[in-house]
C-alpha cells in the first residue's frame, strides 16, 4: 500500500513540474513574438491611448517575475483575457467550444474501441484464416489514410451525392439528441479511423500472447468452450489496451479533432483554434495552447492512475 | 529454427544484416512496398523534369478537365491546373518537410537518448523534457509556431520535428539501457574505455536498428502531419503545390471535379501505405520473434 502510495504522488507530482514547465513556455511563446507584445495584443487598433492601457492590463510595464505572477494569477482564476477581435472573454469562447470537441472525441474513442476490439479479437482467433488477413489490411488502411482525406471523400459521397448525413453544422444535445448524433456521427467516425487502427493491433497482439498463456490451456483442457475462454479474456484484456492507446494517442486526437472540424465545420474548439491564428488573435492563441497543455497533462495522469487501479502490474514501471 | 532466430534478435545489427536483408526480399508484401516507395522517389527528385506542365502554370480554357483529356491525365483543377504536375511536386514537398521533420528530430532524439539511458542522473530531467513536448500536440505546436514565426514550409517541418523528439528519446532511453547491461559493454568499460567511447562505439552501432525502425515510422507520420498543416493553411504556402494545399483547394469545388479532391488524397495513401507496409517487414525481418506471433 506504501508502494502504491509512493507511485501515485511521484506521478501527481511529475504532471504539477509539466504543468509549470508549459505555462512558462506559453508565456515565453507570447513574448517571443516579433516586435512590441502591446501592438500585437492591440491588433487594428493602434492609438497611443489604447497601446498604454493594454500595456497596463497585461503587465507589459512590468518585470518578467510580475508578468509571469499575473498572467498565472489570472489564468488559475479562470481570466484568460479578451479577443482582439470580438472583445468577449477568452473564457466563455472556450467554455462555448469545448463540449462540442469533447462530445466528438468521446464518440470517436467509443467507436474506435468497438471496431478496433472487434476486429483485432477475430484476427487473433482466425489466425491464418481470410478474416486475419482482412483484419490487418483494413487497419494497415487505417494507419495510411489521411483522416482529413476520408472525410472530404465522406462529404463528397455520402453526404452531398447520397444525402445521407449532413455536410456541415451542428445541434446542440439538449436541443435535440438524434439530430445532435446524426451531425457528429460521421465526424466521429473519420476521427476515430487511425485509432481503431492501432487499437485493432494491440488487441491482436494482446489477444496472442494470451491464448498462448498457460492459464488459457488450463482452462481449454478443463474443458471450457473456447467461446468462453475468449470472451472472458478478450474483454478483460480489451479494457487495458483500450486505455493504454487512448494515453498514448491523445496528442493526435486531439491533433485530429481540430482538423475534422474544420472539415465538418464544427463549432468546437479546433476551429477556435484556426481561426484565431489566422486573425492573428493572441491572446486565444495564448489561451488555447494553454488549455490543451492543461488537458494534455491532465487526461494523462487520470490514465495512468486508471491503469495502475486496473492492472497492479503497471505500477512497477513508474519506479523503473 | 524458430529457436535459432530467437538466440541471434538480440544481437548486433551488422552481423544480421544479410539475414534481415533475405528476409525482406523473401517478402512479396515488402517488395511491393518499395516499388511504390522507389517510384515516389524517382518522381519526386525529378518532378521539374517528368512534369508534363510546370505546376503552378494555369490554363483557364482547360479548367476542370477530366482525367483522361489529351495532355492531363489526371485532369486539371479550377484553374487548369494539371492535376499529374502538381502531385509530382507536392510529393517533392512531402519526401522534403518528412525527411527534414524526421531529421530534426533523430538529431536532437538519439544523443538525449542515449545520455537519458546512459546517464541515471540526467534521466529525470530528460523525462521532464519529454514530458513537456508531449503536453503539446503537433498541432497545436504547429498553431503556436505558426503565430510566432508565421507558416511556411521549414516551421512545419520542425513543429513535426519536436513533436517526434520524444518518440525517440523514449526508443533510444530504452534500447541504450538494455545494451548497458550486457557483457560487452562491461567489459569494454571494465578495461578502462571512456563513456564516450562507449556510448559511441559500443551502444550507437547498436542502437541503430531501433532508430531505423522508428524513423519508418515518423515518416509516414510526418508525411500526414504536412499534408495536414498545409490543408489547414499553416505549412506550404500557395501558389506552391503540396498535396495538402491541394485538397485544401479541391475542397470548394470538389462535386464539380471530384478527381481534383481524390487524386492527392490516393497519393498521399499511397505513399504512407508503402512506409507503413515496409516499416512492419522491416521491424518483422529485425525481430523475427515478434513476427512469429
Amino acid at each position: 500500500m506504501d508502494f502504491v502510495r509512493r507511485y501515485l504522488l511521484n506521478r501527481l507530482w511529475q504532471s504539477v513540474v509539466t504543468l509549470i514547465l508549459a505555462t512558462i513556455v506559453v508565456f515565453a511563446g507570447v513574448r517571443a513574438l516579433p516586435g512590441d507584445p502591446a501592438l500585437a495584443l492591440a491588433g487594428e487598433d493602434r492609438d497611443p491611448e489604447s497601446l498604454r492601457a493594454i500595456r497596463q492590463q497585461y503587465g507589459l510595464d512590468q518585470s518578467w517575475i510580475v508578468q509571469f505572477w499575473q498572467f498565472v494569477s489570472h489564468a488559475v482564476r479562470g481570466d484568460l483575457g479578451q479577443s482582439i477581435r470580438t472583445g468577449e472573454p477568452v473564457r466563455t469562447m472556450i467554455t462555448g467550444a469545448l463540449p462540442v470537441t469533447i462530445e466528438l472525441s468521446v464518440l470517436a474513442i467509443l467507436i474506435a474501441s468497438l471496431i478496433g476490439v472487434g476486429a483485432g479479437v477475430v484476427a487473433a482467433v482466425r489466425r491464418g484464416r481470410p478474416a486475419e488477413w482482412a483484419a490487418n489490411a483494413l487497419a494497415l488502411l487505417g494507419l495510411s489514410v489521411p483522416n482529413f482525406w476520408l472525410g472530404l471523400m465522406a462529404i463528397l459521397y455520402l453526404s452531398v451525392a447520397l444525402g445521407l448525413f449532413p455536410a456541415s453544422g451542428f445541434v446542440p444535445f439538449f436541443t435535440n439528441p438524434a439530430a445532435n448524433l446524426h451531425h457528429l456521427i460521421l465526424p466521429a467516425v473519420i476521427l476515430g479511423t487511425g485509432l481503431a487502427a492501432v487499437i485493432m493491433r494491440q488487441t491482436r497482439s494482446s489477444m496472442l500472447d494470451a491464448l498462448s498463456a498457460d492459464y488459457i490451456r488450463t482452462a481449454e483442457a478443463k474443458g471450457l468452450p473456447p467461446k468462453a475462454v475468449i470472451g472472458k479474456h478478450a474483454l478483460r484484456n480489451s479494457l487495458i489496451v483500450v486505455i493504454t492507446i487512448v494515453g498514448l494517442q491523445l496528442g493526435a486526437l486531439i491533433s485530429g479533432a481540430v482538423v475534422t472540424e474544420r472539415i465538418f465545420a464544427l463549432p468546437g474548439f479546433g476551429k477556435l483554434t484556426v481561426d484565431a491564428v489566422f486573425q492573428r488573435d493572441y491572446p486565444v492563441i495564448q489561451a488555447v495552447v494553454l488549455v490543451t497543455a492543461t488537458a494534455y497533462i491532465v487526461i494523462n495522469l487520470l490514465v495512468d492512475l486508471l491503469y495502475s487501479v486496473i492492472d497492479p502490474r503497471i505500477r512497477v514501471r513508474g519506479d523503473a | 529454427m524458430a529457436v535459432a532466430e530467437a538466440v541471434t534478435a538480440g544481437t548486433p545489427l551488422r552481423s544480421n544484416r544479410r539475414k534481415v536483408v533475405r528476409r525482406i526480399v523473401r517478402n512479396p508484401l515488402a517488395i511491393a512496398g518499395l516499388v511504390v516507395l522507389g517510384i515516389a522517389v524517382i518522381l519526386a527528385v525529378f518532378a521539374p523534369w517528368l512534369a508534363p506542365h510546370e505546376p503552378t502554370e494555369t490554363h483557364l480554357s482547360n479548367a476542370f478537365a477530366p482525367p483522361g483529356t489529351a495532355g492531363y491525365l489526371l485532369g486539371t483543377d479550377d484553374l487548369g491546373r494539371d492535376v499529374l504536375s502538381r502531385i509530382m511536386f507536392g510529393l517533392r514537398a512531402s519526401l522534403h518537410v518528412a525527411l527534414l521533420a524526421v531529421a530534426t528530430s533523430l538529431v536532437i532524439g538519439v544523443p538525449l537518448g542515449l545520455i537519458a539511458g546512459y546517464f541515471r542522473a540526467v534521466d529525470a530531467l530528460i523525462s521532464r523534457f519529454t514530458d513537456l513536448v508531449l503536453a503539446f500536440p503537433f498541432l497545436i505546436l504547429a498553431v503556436g509556431l505558426a503565430a510566432i514565426r508565421g507558416a511556411s514550409l521549414g516551421n512545419a517541418a520542425i513543429a513535426i520535428g519536436i513533436a517526434q523528439i520524444p518518440g525517440v528519446i523514449r526508443i533510444v532511453r530504452s534500447e541504450t539501457l538494455r545494451l548497458k547491461s550486457l557483457d560487452f559493454v562491461s567489459a569494454a568499460i571494465v578495461e578502462g574505455a571512456g563513456d564516450a567511447w562507449v556510448l559511441g562505439r559500443h551502444i550507437l552501432p547498436n542502437a541503430a536498428s531501433v532508430v531505423i525502425v522508428q524513423a519508418t515510422v515518423a515518416i509516414p507520420a510526418a508525411i500526414l502531419g504536412e499534408a495536414v498543416l498545409s490543408f489547414l493553411g499553416l505549412g506550404i504556402q500557395p501558389p506552391a503545390p503540396s498535396l495538402g494545399t491541394m485538397l485544401s483547394d479541391a475542397q470548394q469545388f470538389a462535386s464539380r471535379a471530384p478527381w481534383a479532391a481524390v487524386m492527392p488524397g490516393v497519393a498521399i495513401m499511397l505513399l504512407t501505405l508503402a512506409f507503413n507496409v515496409v516499416g512492419d517487414s522491416l521491424r518483422d525481418a529485425l525481430d523475427p520473434k515478434a513476427s512469429r506471433r
